[in-house]
């Protein structure tokens, strides 16, 4: 096999592609975005058509305040038998949920290297990872997770169960006001996510099955 | 031209007389349009989100070029290595030549249409590189050694039985069982480990927005995430015409794509890539590569009609509707398209020599243009498709080849019959009176009365009956 | 309803929903369409009748023939332009153009503006092609009929056909004239809007599956228990009675012009 050159390729292509366009000029039609900017709820029904939509894909909710959620955590993780949690060291949530964390609870395990040095504890030992959100949309039924180097990409990932930490007054209608409201198009991060749900699959025969890939639990914290 | 036609009249004969297979079909593809309808039941919201998407599609072909340079500045700024690859044979190259400066082994792939159209397993394995599929669709096909019959769910075709099965053969710790939790489970546990050891992760591109320089990928299991994530080099290829505009373009598309393809209002995951690790981030890959293919777009994009190929978002939906693709099944079209996209795209990306019958597996009963999310007019495409393969020309891949002396003929003595009063009177009488004669093993007529009694020519046709009632003739 | 889909909404029919503009007319074209012409003339002339009982003088020009579907979708555009053209001198008036065809109605609305694009008689070919209806279209949204059923009861199914639905727009107009006859039970299809396999050059290149989709076809109208199966295109009457006779089935396909007239002319 020849090896390719890159730029002539490149040249060619997009010579080809202009004398096409040229030879022929498209007018694309207005794109009216009124359908999008239209959807709305009622703040007050936000939160409860985020989890009628999530519940319906196995998401689990966990109603708490913010003078409680640490203890809220940890006694749902107890109860659940979870062994360890996945954190950020560096979130304020995170120094929130480490202060309040008592005895006999599950174990908080920091993310504190590169993934290199971590993966194998990453996929063998740890049961649950715990990040925050920044909010959800109320269209789809979806958390909004950025994630940073004090929640790296993998925490609401590899973990058998994702918590999600979710501010009840953080709630948008749709995707685009979301992404608009919030100028997302002037910096987007590394890594930007909607999660509606646990990981899930139905290419067996069409039959849904939770925690293919993914989480097999998903958590959403819901704080007052 | 020397290349030889693919024969799809005999691949889904094949496909026809398996009951299983067509069972499984006809219960998935009901079942998909109906969740689909449900989704769209508001008339007026699918009116308005189909005309937007339809409008961020033509828009970004309006701008191709510009849009495609622009997507390449804002990656390369990003710190995303931008390739481009005329043929697929280049892109196999470019991803070769990656594979080999890192030493890479093993390859852990989301799901990609694109790597299908570029036969980039077979290759990569020629090289000694195992290249995994981590979808399970896409996994249970690669343990079958076959080819996704769909391109949404790869293994549509094979019902729990067929998979478990299939399971038992080929994994070693697998016990037998039909039980679909336990078999995604098994699943889970063998790919998770090959996550964690694979050297390099690929994946396909749903959108690739220019303003932005970031990569879309819409996904339910977690794979596109962890080939996206884990490895640390990530390679992405895409079509050339999946670039978008603006970042506010997503979510009308996105939409479109998951309501269409698998009836949910989105997906589990909605994964927008803008940039490999940055300093002091402590996963996601060291390296991420964007392959640029061509493959024939060019050209496509070249025609004004044809064009309207280069708008789909490949949900599938055209396919789940098909009455052709819901009897045959996705491996009669032997392409990694199948259903009416596939049987507009493939004759033009590999030419009508090869690839003129799949525009005539189609009835025109319209059905995908009904539901496409995006609104391609794929019946005038492959009617026009139908008419460049038997004229000469050189705007599609192929014009020309199919062209028949006998069956011009037949279409010229077809239309002067037709547009002369009198010689249509005359053969319309001719037929009227000995038309009944004609015997059952002519052409044409033996192949419709293989299962049907032979039509009856009416001893007096409407013209006659007309006369003789009295109609005004003008 | 079903809910197979056939419920779902769509905007992809540029022309449904068009209304007749102005006064009802006292003048129709017929344009028969060829098929009808050499298999289902009685059809064709059912349709006259039921215009002509509302009124109404039908003119059937002797000059027409074909909308050059059949060459136009075997990718002979030229050949299909020919007859095409030939059919246009023979609608000069303004009036209406019916045709008990939804599929030729679909040709000549939709896909006559496309073919004669660039051509010196575009204007015209336009121009006649916007005067083009479905029968049982224009039965229902201009002339308003009422039919009163004369005939004895029994259990009939509706076959819609692809073109009458995708491209003329038509979907309940039929179905609500079968409802006006008080004798008549309408059973749906599971899968109405599902294609019955012909597709024109198709039932012949790929028997194989033509033959599976007619199949799928008559095993949904058996299941309706009905004893007719009524369409209003005889491309899709040919390729279901056809099968509904290969298989010995006994249930009978007639077209809607057809039945309509025998239930309400007695
Ligand atoms: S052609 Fe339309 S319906 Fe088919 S896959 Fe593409 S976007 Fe979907």
């Amino acid at each position: 096999m020849s090896e390719a050159r890159p730029t002539d390729s490149r040249n060619a292509i997009l010579g080809k592609l202009r004398a096409g366009r040229d030879a022929h000029p498209l007018t694309p039609p207005e794109s009216d975005f009124t359908v999008l900017r239209d959807k709305r709820w009622a703040p007050s029904e936000r939160l409860d058509r985020i989890k009628t939509m999530m519940e319906a894909v196995h998401t689990e909710f966990l109603e708490t305040t913010e003078a409680d959620w640490p203890t809220a955590v940890q006694d749902f993780l107890k109860a659940q038998g979870t062994r360890t949690l996945l954190y950020g060291t560096a979130t304020e949530a995170g120094q929130r949920l480490a202060a309040s964390w008592t005895e006999g609870g599950p174990e908080l395990v920091p993310y504190d290297g590169p993934v290199e040095t971590f993966k194998e504890r990453l996929f063998d030992g740890i049961d649950a990872g715990i990040t925050t959100t920044l909010g959800a949309i109320a269209d789809t039924g979806s958390l909004i997770v950025w994630p940073t180097p004090e929640e790296p990409r993998l925490m609401s990932l590899v973990p058998h169960m994702h918590l999600a930490l979710l501010r009840a007054d953080q709630l948008y209608d749709t995707f685009w006001q979301a992404m608009t409201e919030n100028r997302w198009a002037d910096g987007m991060p590394t890594n930007a996510l909607l999660i509606s749900g646990p990981s899930k699959t139905a290419d067996i025969e069409q039959t849904l099955a939770y925690g293919v890939h993914g989480p097999k639990r998903l958590v959403v914290v819901v704080i007052r | 031209m020397g290349e030889t036609s693919v024969n799809f009249a005999k691949a889904s004969t094949t496909a026809l007389q398996d009951p299983q297979l067509r069972a499984n079909f006809r219960r998935a593809m009901d079942g998909l349009m109906s969740k689909r309808a449900v989704q769209f039941a508001d008339s007026k919201e699918w009116n308005a989100v189909r005309a937007l998407g339809a409008s961020v599609r033509l828009r970004a072909l309006s701008k191709l070029p510009e849009l495609l340079e622009k997507l390449e500045a804002n990656c390369t700024r990003n710190g995303i290595q931008v390739h481009w690859a005329s043929t697929t044979d280049e892109a196999n190259a470019i991803v070769l030549s990656i594979m080999q400066r890192v030493n890479a082994k093993l390859v852990v792939k989301g799901k990609s249409m694109v790597s299908e159209e570029m036969h980039l397993n077979a290759f990569l394995e020629q090289h000694g590189i195992e290249s995994l599929e981590s979808d399970l669709g896409e996994y249970i096909v690669q343990l079958d050694e076959a080819m996704p019959s769909h391109i949404i769910m790869p293994a549509i075709h094979m019902n729990t039985k067929q998979i478990a099965h299939l399971f038992k053969q080929k994994i070693k710790e697998a016990e037998y069982t039909e039980d679909v939790a336990q078999l995604t489970d098994l699943a889970r546990r063998v790919l998770r480990k090959k996550f964690a050891t694979a050297d390099v992760g690929i994946s396909g591109v749903n959108m690739a927005v220019a303003e932005t320089g970031t990569l879309c990928l819409v996904e339910n299991e977690g794979n596109g995430r962890m080939s996206t994530t884990v490895p640390p080099v990530h390679i992405a290829v895409m079509g050339l015409e999946k670039v978008v505009e603006k970042l506010e373009d997503v979510p009308p598309v996105i939409s479109l794509l998951t309501r269409s393809a698998t009836a949910q209002p989105i997906t589990t995951y909605v994964n927008m890539i803008s940039s490999p690790r940055k300093e002091g981030e402590k996963d996601g890959p060291r390296e991420i590569h964007l392959v640029i293919l061509d493959n024939g777009r060019s050209s496509i994009y070249a025609d004004e009609e044809l064009r309207n190929t280069l708008r789909c978002i490949r949900c599938g939906a055209c396919m789940n509707h098909c009455p052709v693709y819901t009897k045959v099944g996705g491996h009669a079209y032997e392409a990694p398209y199948p259903g009416p996209i596939g049987s507009i795209l493939v004759p033009q990306m590999e030419g009508l020599a090869k690839r003129g019958e799949l525009p005539h597996a189609c009835t025109m009963c319209n059905a995908c243009v009904e539901i496409c999310p995006v609104k391609i007019p794929i019946v005038e495409i492959m009617g026009r498709l139908r008419a460049e393969a038997v004229h000469p020309g050189d705007s599609v891949k192929g014009a020309g080849s199919r062209a028949s002396k006998a069956e011009a003929m037949v279409w010229k003595g077809w239309s002067m019959t037709y547009a002369s009063p009198l010689a249509y009177r005359f053969a319309t009488g001719l037929l009227a009176k000995l038309g009944n004669a004609a015997p059952t093993s002519l052409p044409l007529l033996k192949e419709w009365t293989n299962v049907r009694a032979k039509p009856r020519f009416a001893s007096r046709t409407l013209h006659d009956l007309a006369r003789e009632k009295g109609i005004p003739d003008v | 309803m079903s809910t197979d889909g056939t419920t779902v909404p769509f905007s992809g029919v540029p022309f449904s929903g068009v209304s007749f503009s102005g006064s009802r007319p006292d003048s129709v074209y017929y344009f028969g369409t060829c098929l009808v012409d050499l298999f289902y003339p009685e059809a064709g002339m059912a349709g006259i009748d039921l215009l002509k009982a509302q009124g109404l003088r039908v003119v059937f020009p002797q000059g027409q023939s074909c909308c050059g579907q059949p060459a136009y979708n075997s990718g002979y555009r030229e050949e299909a332009l020919k007859v095409a053209r030939a059919q246009l001198d023979y609608f000069p008036g303004d009036w209406p153009i019916v045709v008990p065809s939804g599929s030729c109605a679909g040709m000549m609305k939709k896909h006559w503006p496309d073919l004669f694009k660039g051509e010196p008689d575009e204007a015209r070919a336009k121009q006649v092609a916007s005067r083009v209806w479905e029968l049982t279209q224009f039965l229902v949204q201009v002339l308003n009929v009422k039919f009163e059923d004369q005939g004895p009861p029994v259990k009939i199914t509706w076959h819609a056909s692809c073109h009458a639905q995708r491209e003329m727009g038509v979907v309940e107009e039929p179905k609500a004239l079968l409802r006006q006859l008080a004798n008549v039970e309408l059973v749906e299809l599971q899968r109405e809007r599902e294609c019955c396999g012909f597709g024109g050059t198709f039932s012949v290149r790929h028997p194989e599956i033509s033959a599976a989709m007619v199949g799928d076809k008559v095993a949904d109208i058996e299941n309706t228990g009905a004893k007719a199966v009524v369409s209003g295109d005889c491309g899709c009457l040919m390729n279901i009675s056809g099968a509904l006779e290969g298989g010995k089935k006994p249930v009978r396909g007639v077209h809607i012009a057809q039945f309509l007239k025998e239930r309400t002319h007695g």
